[in-house]
């Protein structure tokens, strides 16, 4: 047999067609699916040191790998890397791409059965979908129980739902910034972004992938709009206030003249390279749909009911997209369901983005819960 | 490591394999004592994040949060007993904090410096002043200490809503003392209660 270390399945850059079709929330089966993941460190002989990580809306497998597209540094190499609290040198890291996204796991922008791409065709997926395949791609790495479940944001959303579907399979999760589902303001901004995409005349009913001439403008805009709930008031007002952009005075028309708005511009538009506007609303989607509580009879508790899981769970006081209070309601659902729970509010001026920036407290809050663990 | 005074009676006294809560655990110090001497499974409270975070790192599970709000999400007699170590001092609503721990725990550990100690009546009879002394060391306009008690309000308090007095120590510094006179003598006073 060969050693883990030469084993395929592991490393950086893989990819795996799933032999089953994917029972889905939306009542269809999804065949094939494919997932693209990479894999950091060495599994233990017990298989006992797996840290498996969920990535946000617009993240990826590349946690702490540089992006292949943007040749940017993994987005958590903060938290995931040498060194760092979750570490190859002790852990086995995996991360997925979530089905539906647009980096190599079965989406909008991949092939259906008929060789064209699936664009609108592809099914309305669930944070549980996205879950119960990566549960298959552990099935398929051999990977029984996992020592920890991390995510931020909708990473965090996987974090809870794989702690409720698989409770034997989960020793630890900690959820960061994170909530039980989507409220109505979430709903309403991701409605925002839809919009903007599909007003988006290059949208096409989702049908541009041949034309090599995406919605870029709509998706821009999209991530403009997110990107102003990823921040807080505060921080904006810190780093750009009302500063005018490489001119002194207002030029009384519709260039970006304020900083903030040269800002924003860059950020929707160096998006729009890396990712698929299908893809964007298939995942927000997804999101907006999410509601823990009432996959479990309309209590939360209930979520947590068979739970052996020890949980960690981390708000910023700056986030107002997923603000403290949501993080206390699931630590409430814990607390009555005699779940283990550790919680705890840390300041940062960052707004929701503070869970993937540098606050060395979330670092030593999450290396300090995963040695307790004995990881 | 050694525990507080008040905190290493309430350790000799909690049964091996129980479920605690901790009420203001602060770092977690006797959660692990009891995780570790008494195999508990200790859950605590705590409203300092730099503390939750110091516990977090024991390996404790312990929730930001404050016993004047979020007691009410624990269900009834999920823990053997439910402690509450120098804080009803602090608690906005100390009866209702009470009442929620005695409703969560089926035994509960209550501490907390006695404003009738001899040392208190002193400094405020001859000295006119706030006291400050070593159980109540900060002064009247940063104290943490907004329900100031003593061992007979305490003890008419329970008589009065016919709580179980289970069994009481008291403290005079880091020694023991007896029961007679405590009122006056002793600076601490733990008790441990239950419905009745």
């Amino acid at each position: 047999m060969a050693s883990a270390a030469e084993d395929r399945r592991f490393g950086p850059q893989r990819r795996v067609t799933l032999a089953a079709p994917l029972a889905l929330d939306g009542g269809q089966q999804l065949a094939p699916v494919t997932i693209a993941y990479e894999t950091y460190g060495r599994l233990a002989p017990a298989r006992d040191n797996v840290v498996w990580i969920c990535h946000a809306l617009t993240g990826d497998q590349h946690v702490a790998s540089v992006h292949p597209r943007t040749g940017k540094p993994g987005w958590w190499s903060r938290l995931v890397g040498e060194g760092r609290p979750i570490d190859p040198a002790r852990h086995f890291i995996v991360c997925a791409n979530v089905l539906g996204s647009c980096m190599g796991s079965s989406g909008p922008g991949e092939a259906a059965p008929d060789g064209a791409p699936f664009a609108m065709r592809f099914p309305v997926i669930t944070i549980r979908d996205m879950v119960r395949a990566q549960a298959r791609l552990a099935d398929h790495l051999g990977i029984g129980t996992i020592a920890a479940v991390v995510g931020g944001s909708m990473g965090g959303m996987q974090v809870l739902e794989w702690a409720a579907t698989y409770p034997d399979r989960v020793r630890a999760a900690v959820v960061i910034a994170s909530a039980a589902r989507h409220s109505a303001q979430n709903i309403a901004f991701h409605e925002v972004g839809r919009q903007a995409i599909m007003a988006d005349p290059k949208w096409r009913g989702g049908d541009y992938y041949a034309s090599a001439d995406p919605p870029a403008a709509g998706l821009a805009v999209a991530r403009m709009a997110a990107h102003i709930t990823y921040l807080s008031e505060a921080g904006l007002t810190a780093k750009f206030g009302r500063r005018l952009q490489a001119r002194d005075t207002k030029g009384f028309g519709f260039d970006a003249d304020f900083q903030v708005e040269s800002y924003l511009r860059h950020q929707g538009i160096s998006f729009v390279d890396r990712f698929d506007a299908n893809s964007y609303l298939y995942i927000t989607r997804a999101m907006d749909y999410f509601d823990l509580a009432e996959e479990h009879g309309g209590w939360l508790a209930n979520a947590f009911r068979r739970s052996s899981t020890r949980f960690c769970l981390v708000s910023f006081d700056t986030d107002w997209l997923y603000p403290t209070s949501e993080s206390r309601a699931i630590v409430q659902a814990l607390n009555a369901a005699g779940a283990a729970a550790s919680f705890v509010e840390l300041r940062s001026p960052f707004g929701h983005d503070a869970f993937l920036l540098d606050v060395p407290e979330l670092n030593r809050l999450v290396d300090g819960f995963l040695r307790a663990g004995g990881l | 490591m050694s525990l507080r005074p008040d905190l290493a009676i309430i350790a000799d006294h909690v049964e091996p394999g129980a479920r605690v809560l901790d009420i203001g655990c602060g770092d977690g110090a006797l959660m692990a004592a009891l995780r570790d001497a008494r195999q508990v499974d200790a859950r605590g409270i705590e409203i300092d994040a730099g503390n939750v975070a110091a516990a977090m790192a024991r390996g404790l599970s312990v929730v930001q949060g404050d016993a004047d709000i979020d007691l009410a999400g624990y269900p009834d007699a999920g823990f053997d007993y439910a402690i509450l170590s120098q804080t009803l001092q602090t608690s906005r609503a100390p009866e209702r904090v009470l009442e929620q721990l005695l409703r969560i725990g089926r035994h509960v550990f209550v501490s907390f410096p006695n404003f009738a100690h001899w040392r208190v009546r002193l400094s405020l009879l001859f000295g006119g002043r706030m006291p400050v002394t070593r159980s109540l060391p900060e002064a009247w306009y940063d104290t943490p200490n907004i329900h100031h008690l003593t061992i007979d309000d305490f003890r008419a308090f329970l008589r009065d809503r016919a709580i179980v007095r289970e069994r009481e120590w008291f403290l005079s510094g880091e020694r023991r003392t007896g029961a007679t006179a405590a009122n006056l003598l002793a600076a601490h006073a733990i008790f441990l209660i239950r419905r009745a």
